[in-house]
């Protein structure tokens, strides 16, 4: 079975980011960035796969900016085989990932999607589910356990109240949830030798993909600013409040 | 030296997130325990931190200097303990070996070291011999295929659970000074060592010393570390490398120590406002910020010109004299802009500012520092 993981290059979680003033965008100057966790969940993931003998090699793919490639380091570093960059400098719309991902999938011949469910900087969490769509597979949507059965995968989903498990014929779809596993951290040693794994580059043209944008972001705004909270003395004064300032009950 | 600058931030970030996701949250746990919780440190080998410096076709990582500095600024943000437990391994403990063994020698203990399977330490200090190392007492007398080790080594960083000692004998009765004394690779199971009762220390809990006291150790002649009367020699390049490698780690906990105050003045309010407001306050963090700054500029530099093969010895004593009573002045500023709460234990900088007072009297105290450095100005000028 080959595995291809979807890798998106964020900013690192622990960075306080702030948004342009002119409401563009986020600024990113200098920032660090890392590997979206989720998608760091789904590399640990097709990890063990391979090592319970389901998954014979584990392609990583990202999508970006030559920078991209630290991110795709990581994850040969912890375990991925080999690494594809789509190369594009521009932010792209999950709809043109989604696209570029299925030519990926189509060339290389793959018989599980391993993606984050969504990722850090947009949260759009579409692309996944895009990808089933184009690739007309069954998908298993933020995955909290996965196992493979003869030749099938059984995800069992995070729904609201609750999970939901569902059976899967391969070729499928699975992205993943914060509670799928703990990745590993990549071993000192293993980062060294990652510099040995190959990766290739490749353009959306070369993958003949149209990747033009049907989306506009009109304006980025910080989230309005929490004011501080207050003490009540008792029980009474708490609903009362709740009711006549929050208004909430 | 910089072998590849995206690798290096790769080894860099995930020492950092290690740091700050596994060992920070264990630092009480320790102090307290006075002990390494054994699944960090199975962690710890797991990363591969035990391995930083041993050649790569040993199982380690070969860091330049510059690359060392580099991580062991990022190991200096949590306790010095955690850094000093893989810190033989990476330095005093099998530099030796590395710098003067032979083929043999490498080929049986640096892959074991780089593991961390198994742990090193470096016994050159004795109750009579501290700053005055050459004066050691401590003999080795051969005797056909052997030498006969008998002396007492005193605060022996990691002997206590130690596998292997790296021992600094006088191998010639006859000659008193550093010309007199061999290094020798000793394994903990030889018939002869006794392990002192574990030191009570000021700081640093989880790192342990002992003394070690050798009487009639019989150890093969082949463990002998190059030349008879090399081993002074070979012990002072050991230390050359631990000066800069120690300057690190002072750089990171100066760095710590200023996250901590500057995170404890920005929530503090005194007179109506926060603390970080405050002139005075602020004059504390930015003297701090700026000699960090300095020290972490002279280090690089001088590290860069270590991996260019330039002699650097007075270089690292600066870096090593500055730099340890840098994180000194930091460490007090920091308890000062805690104010009380910078006496309780409940707040980290009050352990850390018994945790680096060690930096400054271990691996030459800042006395020998200043005496090396004068020594080779003199030299210079003559
Ligand atoms: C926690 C800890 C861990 C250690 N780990 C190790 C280890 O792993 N291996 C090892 O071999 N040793 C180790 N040591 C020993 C350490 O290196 C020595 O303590 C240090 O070199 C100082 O020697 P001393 O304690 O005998 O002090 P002394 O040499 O007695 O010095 C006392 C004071 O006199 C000053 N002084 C000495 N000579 C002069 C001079 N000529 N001019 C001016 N001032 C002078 C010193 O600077 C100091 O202030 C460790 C020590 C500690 C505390």
């Amino acid at each position: 079975m080959k595995v291809l993981v979807a890798i998106k290059r964020v900013v690192d979680a622990y960075v306080k980011v702030r948004v342009k003033s002119d409401g563009t965008g986020v600024d990113l100057a200098n920032a660090k960035m890392a590997i979206n966790p989720f998608c760091e969940i789904a590399v640990e993931e097709a990890i063990r796969l391979k090592e319970a003998g389901a998954a014979e090699e584990i392609i990583a793919v990202s999508i970006g900016a030559t920078q991209c490639q630290e991110q795709l380091r990581t994850a040969l570093a912890l375990g991925a085989d080999r690494g594809i960059l789509v190369e594009n400098d521009e932010a792209l719309e999950p709809l043109a990932i989604a696209k570029l991902l299925k030519a990926v999938v189509d060339k290389e011949g793959i018989d599980l999607v391993i993606l984050g469910k969504q990722s850090i900087d947009t949260d759009n969490n579409q692309t996944g589910q895009m990808l089933a769509a184009l690739c007309n597979w069954p998908q298993g949507t933020f995955a909290c356990n996965a196992e493979i059965q003869d030749g099938k995968i059984q995800v069992t989903r995070e729904v609201d109240g609750g999970e939901q498990t569902v059976l899967l014929n391969m070729p499928a779809v699975v992205t993943t949830d914060l509670r799928l596993n703990e990745p590993r951290y990549a071993s000192l040693p293993n980062i060294m030798k990652a510099k040995k794994k190959p990766i290739d580059t490749t353009t959306p043209a070369e993958l003949g993909v149209d990747v033009s944008s049907n989306l506009k972001t009109l304006s980025v705004e910080a989230p309005a600013e929490r004011s501080a909270g207050i003490k009540v003395e008792s029980i009474e004064e708490l609903v009362n409040k709740l009711k006549t300032e929050a208004k909430v009950i | 030296m910089i072998r590849d600058q995206e690798t290096i931030n790769q080894l860099v970030d995930i020492i950092e997130r290690f740091v700050r996701e596994r060992l920070i949250p264990a630092e009480e746990q320790m102090a307290e325990e006075g002990k390494l919780p054994d699944h960090l440190l199975q962690e710890m080998r797991e990363l591969g931190l035990f391995g930083l410096t041993i050649p790569e076709e040993y199982g380690g990582l070969g860091l330049t200097m510059e690359e060392e500095i580099l991580v062991s600024m990022a190991l200096g943000h949590t306790s010095p303990a955690f850094r000093s437990i893989m810190g033989t391994n990476n330095g005093i403990g099998s530099a030796a070996i590395v710098f003067n063994g032979t083929e043999a020698q490498k080929q049986k203990y640096l892959p074991k070291y780089a593991s961390g399977e198994w742990i090193s330490c470096f016994c050159l200090t004795e109750p009579e011999a501290g700053s005055d190392a050459a004066s050691l007492r401590t003999t080795a007398r051969r005797e056909g295929d052997f030498y006969i080790i008998n002396g007492t080594k005193r605060y022996i960083t990691n002997a206590p659970v130690a596998h292997t000692f790296n021992v600094m004998a006088r191998t010639n009765p006859d000659i008193k000074g550093a010309r007199g004394i061999s290094s020798f690779i000793v394994e903990r199971d030889t018939p002869g060592i006794t392990l002192g009762s574990i030191d009570k220390k000021m700081g640093q809990s989880g790192s342990m010393t002992c003394d070690v006291i050798f009487e009639d150790v019989k150890v093969p002649a082949e463990n002998i570390i190059g030349e008879e009367g090399e081993g002074f020699i070979t012990a002072m390049k050991v230390l050359d490398r631990g000066r800069l490698h120690i300057s690190g780690v002072s750089i990171g906990v100066a760095k710590r120590l200023i996250a901590d105050a500057l995170d404890y003045a920005m929530q503090r309010k005194q007179f109506g406002q926060p603390l970080a407001e405050q002139q005075l306050i602020q004059a504390m963090l930015a003297d701090s910020q700026t000699e960090t700054y300095a020290a972490e500029c002279m280090t690089l530099e001088t590290a860069r010109r270590r991996d260019r093969n330039e002699n650097v010895s007075t270089e690292s004593s600066a870096c090593k004299l500055f730099c340890t009573e840098m994180v000194g002045r930091v460490a007090d500023r920091a308890v000062q802009i805690h104010g009380g709460a910078g006496y309780m234990s409940e707040y980290a900088v009050e352990r850390f500012y018994r945790d680096v007072r060690l930096f400054r009297l271990y691996e030459g105290t800042s006395q020998i520092q200043q005496i090396i450095i004068a020594r080779n100005m003199i030299r210079a000028a003559s």
